[in-house]
């Protein structure tokens, strides 16, 4: 076991730890999200992240757009794909029992992901990493590249963006309304399927820019490549919160925390790298069901 | 300026609104009052599009004499027409403050000023809620939330103003209150269709009052008549 880690290493898997933690954050955030309005667990959302990595790669290997562009393009696409799962697959179940729109996310999510290995091949893909991203520099001892910082400085602006939505504006007020009282809210004069589809727009936007950001991080794209990171996703709102924006980031660089950092300290359990999500899920059902931040929740009336 | 025809309302196989009719004047107070479950609240929650199965005609006339039909309407079209609502309940939002509560009530308007005009007649109307416009909802006494959501009603701007039990859980004295601001409001010009168990205190302040029984109208008139009538009398003011 080698625990003598220098101050730099420390440092450097701090910064990866806190990237790889925003990420699961951010899809973590889409999970929390839609679940503290309908009570419902968005299967599909890990599919999101997918699509999102894949249409950049389009966009900029395939029909070679510049960068920018091609983050638009995939973020605008991911976000229809959104869009439609919550029009096709849930909100016709709106007033029928909670777990037949469970089901209809497991299928949908089944679906994106069989028509993802029809339409793209399940071969794995090489993103091009733009090499301005990748060109290493060190603070002091600390090596690192400049997407390593830009990851989390996204993941912290995006989220600083939702929450002023969320708690400033009348749209964000009536997602927290609807959370809460939907027939009160919708008694208020407020379209609920609109905000209900604007929630699921801004969650997809969000697992879209994830999913950029991870195919750069671990530059290749397949069609399964969504359901571990939206799996560890969803125990990391968990563990912060459901329902809690805030709890979700927090959860999900816990999460990263813990599994870049038991790994730096014990490298011999990096095979169990996966299972520590699980462990985490174990710990705060057992210590604090309602998650860090988490408040209770009431059964919707 | 609300006219009901033949208004039913079923939840499965209960049938719980039966061929109820009735219509509301401009500017007056008109009550509906029955015993728990005669069906009080399925029938404004009708007015209100919150009911999905249900028969019948609801017309709404406009200030400037056009008449739409409410048939399938969602709640937003009614708030935008002009009708507002306060549950049975007050249902307040309680993890909002107050102010936010009142900005969900004015959700349809989009101007700053209008609202603002809005929310300062309503604190006008009921000065505690601007003490306590930063306090949770939940935080509220039941008298203070009944005032909210009367208040968060207003929000809208409405014509007319449904209120569903305003009187629910409260003491005399705050009823009194309570009624007192009913009036107040229908002075300042706004129709009010009041749902109420206290017969009493409705009949007393209504133009016209229906009496549902079991789901279909039994009785109706003048509100001073009913205070009189020997059946309401017996059934709801106690002898
Ligand atoms: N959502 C519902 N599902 C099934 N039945 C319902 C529902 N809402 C009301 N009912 C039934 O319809 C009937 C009328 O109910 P309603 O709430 O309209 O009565 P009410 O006159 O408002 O009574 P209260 O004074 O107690 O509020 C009752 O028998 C009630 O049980
Ligand atoms: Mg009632």
């Amino acid at each position: 076991m080698g625990i003598n880690l220098s101050f730099d290493m420390f440092m450097q898997h701090l910064i990866n730890a806190v990237g790889l933690g925003s990420l699961y954050g951010l899809i973590a955030i889409g999970y929390t999200m839609v679940y503290g309005i309908l009570r419902l667990i968005n299967f599909a959302h890990g599919d999101i992240f997918m699509l999102g990595a894949y249409f950049v790669f389009f966009a900029t290997v395939r029909y070679k757009l510049p960068w920018v562009l091609g983050v638009l393009t995939a973020v605008a696409g991911a976000t229809v794909c959104g869009l439609l799962v919550d029009r096709i697959a849930y909100r016709p179940l709106r007033n029928a029992p909670r777990i037949s729109a469970l089901i209809s996310a497991i299928g949908v999510s089944f679906f994106i992901e069989n028509l993802s290995v029809v339409v793209f091949s399940g071969m794995p893909r090489p993103v091009v990493q733009p090499p301005l991203l990748m060109k290493a520099f060190s603070i002091g001892g600390v090596r690192l590249v400049p997407l390593a910082i830009l990851v989390p400085a996204i993941s912290f602006a995006m989220v600083a963006g939702l929450l002023w939505l969320v708690y400033r504006t009348k749209p964000g007020l009536a997602m927290r309304s609807i959370s809460h009282d939907i027939e009160t809210t919708r008694l208020m004069g407020v379209s609920v399927d609109r905000i209900i589809a604007l929630t699921f727009a801004l969650g997809s936007a969000l697992a879209a820019v994830a999913g950029i950001m991870w195919a750069l991080r671990y530059p290749r794209v397949e069609p399964f490549m969504g359901i571990v990171p939206g799996f560890k996703a969803f125990i990391a709102a968990v563990f912060g919160g459901i329902g809690s924006i805030p709890g979700a980031m927090l959860g999900g660089l816990s999460l990263g925390f813990v599994e870049i950092m038991s790994i730096a300290f014990f490298p011999r359990l990096s095979g169990y790298r996966d299972a520590f999500a699980f462990i985490l899920l174990i710990l705060i059902l057992l210590v604090k069901p309602t998650g860090l931040m988490g408040e209770k929740l009431e059964d919707k009336i | 300026m609300l006219e009901i025809k033949g208004l039913n309302v079923w939840y499965g196989g209960i049938h719980a609104v039966r061929d109820l009719s009735m219509s509301i004047g401009r500017g007056e107070i008109v009550t509906l009052i029955g015993a728990n479950g005669a069906g009080k609240s399925s029938a404004i929650r009708a007015v209100a599009g919150l009911v999905r199965d249900w028969k019948g005609e609801i017309t709404f006339t406009k200030p400037d004499g056009n008449s739409v039909s409410l048939a399938g309407c969602p709640p937003e079209t009614m708030v935008k027409l002009g009708i507002a609502m306060s549950p049975e309940g007050r249902r307040i939002l309680p993890h909002l403050t107050v102010e936010e509560n009142l900005t969900l009530g004015a959700f349809t308007r989009s101007s700053k000023d209008e609202i603002e005009e809005s929310m300062e007649y309503a604190y006008g109307l009921f000065p505690k809620l601007r003490e306590r416009r930063s306090q949770k909802g939940g935080t509220l006494s039941g008298g203070e939330q009944q005032m909210l959501a009367v208040a968060r009603a207003l929000m809208s701007g409405p014509e007319l103003l449904m209120l569903d039990e305003p009187s629910l859980g409260l003491a005399p004295i705050l009823v009194a209150e309570v009624f007192g601001i009913i009036r107040e409001i229908n002075r300042q010009g706004r129709t009010i269709l009041l749902v109420e168990q206290n017969a009493y205190a409705a009949l007393k302040i209504a133009n016209k009052a229906y009496v549902l029984e079991s789901g279909a109208v039994t009785l109706s008139g003048a509100g001073a008549e009913l205070l009189e009538n020997p059946r309401v009398r017996e059934a709801y003011l106690g002898g």
